[in-house]
């Protein structure tokens, strides 16, 4: 396990020694949203019977934060060190493909989760928040960050070049979290967009994450879970497999 | 003894390229062996699928006994690579690179061999600055480094000495002579073949995905290693006799490819006959450099 641990540490200490691009850049990024849109939206919608529109938005922030780093980390990590030609230092050891895995998925998690609460801590400032089911919020937030984490490493091992990465960033990650309910419920979506809401994973984790903070949501919490579950499960094997194989790692 | 490296009929295709074709090769442990070959040959490729960056098409190798495929844990264990490539982590310090390295090789406290690594590699001084400042032969000598923290019993050097000043070169193979010493079985690519004739006890040579030559360096200059003679001759007219020996000309030298040393002597007696006499003569001995080019151009 020494090497799982290493690896780990690793990545960690990797994107720990650029934090003011990986933890604080996100958390003010993240805030200026929640300071526009509260500002702008406070007095003019809310969601849930009882609930303000700030207090609505911080969990869906929270959680856009949480997946878009853990998909930043093992992603970018990865691309970097398959360009720089650095992954050789990988590839030599005695690095089974699980660990290899489980390193890169934990690293994952924990940036999701650190700048997820730093939005979280922070947010705290402009409204009070209930926490009314604390073990969905944080199962959803683990399922959240391995999915994203898993993604990103596939995403890595396809992508030849930056510009194909940056792509699936931007014209994947980006739309999915944005349209995911982050500043909506998908309740005030017309019947199309509503539906089609629902063949969005990341829907369901906003929307169950989002659960754990009111009680209330979209669809029941326990469909949400399986459906995530299901998604990680699939997401992490398949991850594993292309590992296992060595795609565009090993030739 | 169980060999140090075993390959196996072992062929590597990419697409329509097929970049290795039934190479064959043992290397006995403790041996220092030179793997040469043209650009192309398939030496990186060999190298790759005994490190396990590259999938074999067919065959099978292994690093002491271990395959590299159904047994690579332990395959990698036993095995050093310092790639050709010049790759560095521009996040880390040549020290935090060296700690990781020992961790993935599952070495939790390695510090005192790593200590001894980076002086015997003049790194010491080196040891908290990030790998990205370093000069390229500093780099070359982190690369050595790495592949050397977990003390493999084998250990291959793709051309460690590209691009690498002459006194990195020297302390470098100092180095690497007393690992072999120590048992340590060494495995070289290099362009440099006075570096391969110097230190390696046995080579193989590539071609095109193939082994063309596989012996002792000794057998290999005894056998395929021309003796040259240059001659400036008074008057500068080279006999009829010994126009068939004749390799080139230049500036008033004539360059004659002879067997061997014995050979010189039917050569002074022919210019004798002719009344043609010897101003100067040098004599060079044959090299692998000689030997290399021979059995290249032979298997053309």
């Amino acid at each position: 396990m020494t090497g799982l641990w290493t690896l780990f540490y690793k990545e960690l200490l990797r994107f720990w020694k650029v934090s003011l691009q990986t933890i604080l850049s996100p958390l003010v990024s993240t805030l200026l949203y929640l300071l526009i849109f509260s500002h702008v939206l406070e007095a003019h919608v809310q969601v849930y019977p009882g609930v303000g529109y700030t207090a609505f938005l911080i969990p869906g922030l929270v959680m856009m934060a949480m997946l878009q780093n853990a998909f930043a980390n093992s992603s970018s990590s990865l691309i970097q060190s398959k360009m720089n030609g650095n992954i050789v230092f990988l590839l030599l050891p005695p690095l089974a493909y699980w660990e290899f895995f489980t390193a890169y998925i934990a690293a994952a998690v924990v940036r999701g989760l650190m700048v997820g609460a730093g939005v979280g801590l922070v947010s705290l400032w402009f409204t009070a928040l209930p926490l009314a089911h604390p073990l969905w919020m944080a199962l959803f937030a683990l399922a959240g960050c391995v999915m994203l984490g898993a993604i990103g490493i596939i995403t890595a091992l396809w992508a030849s070049s930056y510009d194909q990465m940056a792509a699936v960033q931007n014209f994947l990650i980006m739309p999915l979290t944005f349209l995911s309910g982050v500043f909506y419920s998908i309740h005030s979506l017309p019947p199309f967009w509503q539906a089609l809401s629902r063949y969005n994973p990341i829907f369901y984790l906003i929307d169950g994450f989002r659960y754990g903070f009111f009680g209330a949501s979209d669809v029941s919490p326990l469909l949400g879970l399986s459906i995530v579950g299901v998604c990680c499960l699939a997401l992490s094997l398949a991850t594993l497999a292309l590992l296992k194989s060595g795609y565009k790692l090993r030739n | 003894m169980t060999p140090a490296i075993e390959i196996r009929e072992v062929h590597k295709r990419f697409g329509s390229l097929h970049a290795l074709r039934g190479v064959n090769l043992t290397v006995e442990q403790g041996e220092f062996f030179a793997l040469l070959g043209p650009n192309g040959a398939g030496k990186t490729t060999l190298i790759n699928i005994l490190a396990g960056l590259a999938r074999v098409t067919q065959g099978h190798c292994a690093v002491l006994g271990h395959d590299v495929v159904t047994d690579y844990r332990n395959a990698r264990s036993v095995l050093g690579v310092v790639p050709q490539e010049l790759v560095y982590d521009a996040f880390f310090t040549v020290r935090e690179m060296l700690r990781f390295q020992s961790g993935y090789f599952g070495l939790k406290k390695n510090d005192a061999w790593i200590d001894e690594l980076l002086h015997n590699l003049g790194l010491t001084d080196k040891a908290d600055i990030y790998t990205r400042l370093l000069s390229g032969g500093m780099k070359r000598r982190v690369l050595v480094a790495q592949a050397l923290v977990h003390k493999p019993p084998v250990i291959v050097l793709d051309e460690p000495t590209a691009g690498v000043d002459v006194e990195l070169r020297q302390n470098l193979w100092e180095f690497i002579r007393r690992l072999n010493r120590d048992g340590h079985t060494i495995v070289l690519t290099t362009h440099y073949l006075e570096e391969a004739e110097a230190l390696c006890n046995r080579v193989a040579m590539l071609k095109q995905g193939q082994v063309i030559a596989l012996d002792t360096t000794r057998n290999l200059l005894s056998a395929h290693a021309a003796t040259q003679v240059r001659l400036r001759l008074n008057p500068s007219q080279l006999p009829d006799a010994l126009q068939p020996l004749l390799a080139g000309e230049e500036a008033g030298w004539f360059r004659l490819t002879l067997n061997d040393c014995a050979a010189l002597e039917g050569v002074l007696a022919s210019l004798r006959k002719a009344n043609v006499a010897v101003a100067d003569l040098e004599v060079s001995k044959p090299d692998l450099e000689d030997v290399f080019l021979r059995i290249m151009g032979k298997a053309a």
